[in-house]
């Protein structure tokens, strides 16, 4: 017990860490909280769906911003847009930010900026992937369920 | 004898030479002797003095040469040794300075003359600074004039003020001899001059407007210099004077007409005025640059002045008239509301004065005919009591027809069993029909309601009237009249292109056809039915016995019923059909008549009603449905999702209560997917919930929502807490909006 309990309060203080840190927010907590006996894997199902969507968006951006004459904006802002949602609906909250940022250059048209976007959101994503990683590996050694924080 | 340690000098001291040398020698010394000190006097005078220490070597050199000199006065006769060596020591140390200073000298003197050179270059560096400065000065002094000159012109709202104050103005700042304003006449083809500032009266002196200077000022928008001979200058009396300089510029004048909205005026309207100004003569003055910038400032200004002026002028005259219209508007309005008055009273005296006669007349013939009555007698009572009915029907249909024409009528609404409506109907006009041998059926669509809101009364006496047109004007043949609840295909007829009818849940429209195979009408004819006292001249031989107010009290009576009436022929003899649409409420089972139909939904509290719901959620992003889909099931309802469109529209069925649409996606069309839903569900019980989800907080976006037609709009994120609660207000109240 005393190691569960170990385990569960390790848990508590990473996904804590995570929250102040800004890559994730109260919407999370919320994905968490729908999580019950009916549906016991829903984080981790949500949570990888997100990772297949990110990563096709990111690569249809990739795509569509590499051509050298004449960049499709309108189909970057879809993408855009498709991440932008997807991350508020899971509550990655810098991945969310940077998508902002990014709709704006993309409504300016400015590819430089567009490009640095991407990398931005790669980059976050990436982070996020890991994190999210780790706390799933930790919410498995707590014994596969998780404690909802308060 | 004793050896003198003297040194004999090599020549003798009286020879001339000698002599010379000695003099020359003394002034040397004395020259050397004072040049230090005028030196240092004039060093001591000047403050700025950089180089001291080689005025000191100077003065040491110089010195030192004076000493040299002077002592070389003394060997001029026999000296002793000690003179020598004193002028020898002298001699080496003059020697050593002089060298020293020679070669100071090299350093010291590029130095002294690029002081020079510096200062040659400080000259000029302080002369051009000088006429910048000029410059600058004449600028803003020009500036000061043009405000001032604004101000003025500015000042006032007055056209010729306007144009007066700038002549002055101007004449006073440049000094001018004189100014004057040419203005183009109605024609366009002359230019008038108008003002000046000298002469007190222009005498309507006018130039012709195509002359090639004039074209050359006009073409451009600076101030052109032309020459004093041109027509336009001639202005003063010409002689013994050397005219002065003219310069002429364009006004534009703008009118109202270029003030379009959304459009600024372009500046090549046609009309300009042109303003001229003459220089002092025999003043050799010339137009300076900034006076030129100065005039066509002016002009610009003056040009705005003037068309704020012309505004002015016809804002005040379009306002003068608005207010005649508006008392002679009051004055009829007095009028027709006196007019309207009178014939009220007379109505109201006349209503009950004529109709008491009636009666008594009507009451007592019947009485009459009741009595024991030769037949010649019974024949003259009934044509009394005929003649009596008629005048009876004609004046109740005069008193009804002006009830209604000044709007005071008003539909008496109330529940009535429309069955039975047709049903009297039928029964009042079967006796008629048959005496005639005429067949009439009546039919009605099984989905007609059994009872309706309107005013029973008159729809009655419509249908009453229609029907028994048809009676009377079919000599043989059958009548049929049908009724049923019109869709919104047939409702929209060709034939009543002015008819829009407009669907909404407690209505709905009724129509009654009524057909007949009498003698038809002339299509030419038809227009004329509807209006008052226009008979059928064509068939007027025959003993109609109607007063042609019939079908206008009936389109009158239509017509408050929010309805349409019209008839359709083929031609004479070939029957007509007389179609009448009337806006009817609808009621529920008798004793709730008034209320609109309520779905039977129960309004329970709580979770109760959320679990077992069918939910529709539509959203095209996977990891938002996902969570939606998740929100929901939590909360126990029964969710089916969809990620597109069609699929919506393929699954939605009326067992879905609640549709959740996902509204910020570029891609989605939500409102026309309300609208194809409403379309598709066309009874409000059965149709589910429309509610958007969006994460955009946009007001214009939320009334475009209402607009649709949708019932709800959450802001995304939903927590879920949220989620329960707006699914619990969306059952109870069937609409939920979130404030934003």
């Amino acid at each position: 017990m005393d190691v569960v309990n170990q385990l569960q309060r390790q848990f508590i203080d990473y996904s804590a860490s995570l929250h102040r840190e800004g890559f994730l927010d109260d919407q999370f907590t919320q994905l968490q909280k729908l999580q019950d006996d009916n549906s016991p894997d829903f984080v981790v199902e949500v949570a990888s769906l997100f990772f297949e969507d990110c990563e096709k968006l990111i690569n249809n951006m990739a795509r569509a911003l590499e051509q050298q004459q004449g960049v499709d904006f309108r189909q970057v802002d879809a993408s855009v847009h498709q991440l932008k949602g997807s991350s508020s609906s899971i509550g990655a909250m810098r991945v969310k930010d940077v998508c902002v940022a990014f709709r704006s250059f993309c409504e300016a048209q400015n590819r430089e900026g567009c490009l640095r976007c991407l990398q931005q959101v790669t980059h976050e994503y990436s982070l996020l992937k890991n994190k999210l990683q780790t706390l799933f590996r930790q919410i498995l050694a707590a014994g596969g369920s998780i404690p909802v924080v308060e | 004898m004793e050896s003198c340690n003297c040194i004999e000098p090599q020549w003798p001291p009286d020879d001339l030479l000698m002599k010379y040398q000695y003099i020359s020698d003394f002034f040397i010394a004395l020259a050397y002797f004072s040049i230090p000190l005028e030196l240092i006097y004039f060093v001591k005078k000047s403050a700025v003095f950089p180089y001291r220490w080689v005025l000191v070597q100077f003065g040491a050199f110089i010195v030192l040469c004076g000493a040299t000199h002077l002592i070389n006065l003394w060997t001029f006769t026999v000296h002793s040794r000690t003179v020598a060596s004193v002028m020898t020591t002298a001699k080496v140390l003059t020697a050593a300075v002089s060298c020293i200073t020679a070669l100071m000298l090299v350093h010291i003197i590029p130095d002294l003359l690029s002081v020079k050179t510096r200062e040659l270059f400080l000259k000029n560096k302080a002369a051009e600074l000088d006429r910048e400065m000029g410059l600058i000065r004449t600028q803003e002094e020009t500036g000061r004039h043009v405000r001032m000159l604004t101000h003025e012109i500015r000042s006032t709202l007055d056209r010729h003020t306007i144009l007066k104050t700038t002549l002055v103005e101007l004449g006073r700042t440049l000094a001018l001899e004189e100014c004057a304003l040419w203005m183009p006449t109605r024609t366009g083809l002359e230019l008038q001059l108008s003002y000046t500032l000298r002469q007190q009266n222009p005498v309507g002196y006018t130039v012709p407007i195509h002359h090639p200077v004039i074209n050359q000022v006009f073409s451009s928008n600076r101030a052109v210099k032309i020459s004093p001979n041109c027509p336009v200058a001639r202005l003063r009396p010409a002689g013994k004077y050397m005219p002065g300089e003219v310069v002429a510029v364009r006004v534009p004048l703008l009118h109202l007409s270029n003030f379009h909205i959304n459009d600024w005026p372009e500046l090549s309207t046609k009309r300009y005025a042109l303003m001229v100004l003459m220089l002092p003569s025999d003043s050799a003055r010339q137009w300076h640059v900034h006076e030129l910038e100065l005039v066509e400032v002016v002009a610009d200004q003056v040009a705005v002045a003037l068309s704020h002026a012309a505004i002015l002028e016809e804002s005040m005259r379009a306002r003068d008239l608005l207010m005649e219209q508006n008392v002679a508007l009051d004055l009829a309005r007095r009028e027709a509301e006196t007019a309207i008055r009178a014939r009220n009273d007379f109505l109201a005296v006349m209503n009950h004065e004529m109709r008491t006669p009636m009666h008594a007349i009507i009451a007592l013939s019947s009485l009459l005919q009741e009595t024991e009555l030769t037949p010649e007698q019974r024949l003259m009572v009934e044509t009394i009591l005929k003649s009596s009915n008629l005048l009876a029907t004609l004046i109740n249909d005069v008193l009804d027809l002006s009830g209604l024409e000044d709007g005071s009528l008003q539909l008496d609404l109330g529940t009535f069993n429309l069955y039975a409506v047709f049903r009297e109907v039928l029964n009042l006009i079967k006796p008629i029909a048959s005496v005639k041998k005429l067949h009439v059926s009546l039919t009605l669509a099984p989905d007609l309601p059994e009872y309706a809101i309107g005013d029973e009364k008159r729809l009655m006496q419509t249908i009453l009237n229609i029907v028994g047109n048809a009676v009377k004007f079919s000599k043989e043949g059958s009548i049929s009249i049908t009724a049923f609840v019109a869709k919104l295909d047939t409702l929209r007829d060709s034939k009543a292109p002015e008819f829009l009818p407009v669907l909404s849940d407690n209505h709905f429209y009724l129509r009654v056809q009524v057909k007949d195979s009498g003698s038809g009408i002339n299509p030419l004819d038809i227009p004329k039915l509807f209006t008052k006292f226009a008979q059928n001249q064509s068939t007027g031989t025959r003993n109609s016995g109607g007063s042609g107010l019939g079908l206008a009290i009936c389109k009158r009576f239509v017509n408050l019923m929010e309805g349409h009436i019209w008839i359709e022929s083929e031609g004479l003899g070939k029957g007509c059909t007389a179609i009448l649409i009337v806006k009817l409420g609808m009621a529920e089972r008798v004793n709730e008549s008034k209320l609109p139909y309520m779905p039977k939904m129960p309004t329970n509290h709580g979770q109760t009603a959320i679990a077992g719901l069918k939910v529709l959620v539509m959203d095209e992003n996977g990891v938002s449905r996902m969570v939606t889909k998740g929100l929901l099931l939590h909360l126990g309802c029964d969710v089916t999702m969809v990620g597109s469109s069609d699929e919506c529209l393929r699954l939605v069925s009326h067992e879905h209560k609640v549709v959740f649409m996902d509204i910020c996606v570029p891609g989605i069309d939500s409102y026309g997917i309300t609208i194809r839903i409403h379309e598709k569900f066309t009874k409000r019980h059965e149709r589910p919930l429309l509610v958007a989800l969006t994460g955009n907080t946009d007001k214009v976006k939320k009334e475009n929502c209402m607009r649709a037609g949708m019932d709800g709009l959450i802001l995304k994120p939903v927590s879920l807490d949220k989620m329960r609660s707006v699914l619990t207000d969306l059952l109870e109240h069937r609409v939920f909006f979130e404030a934003i």
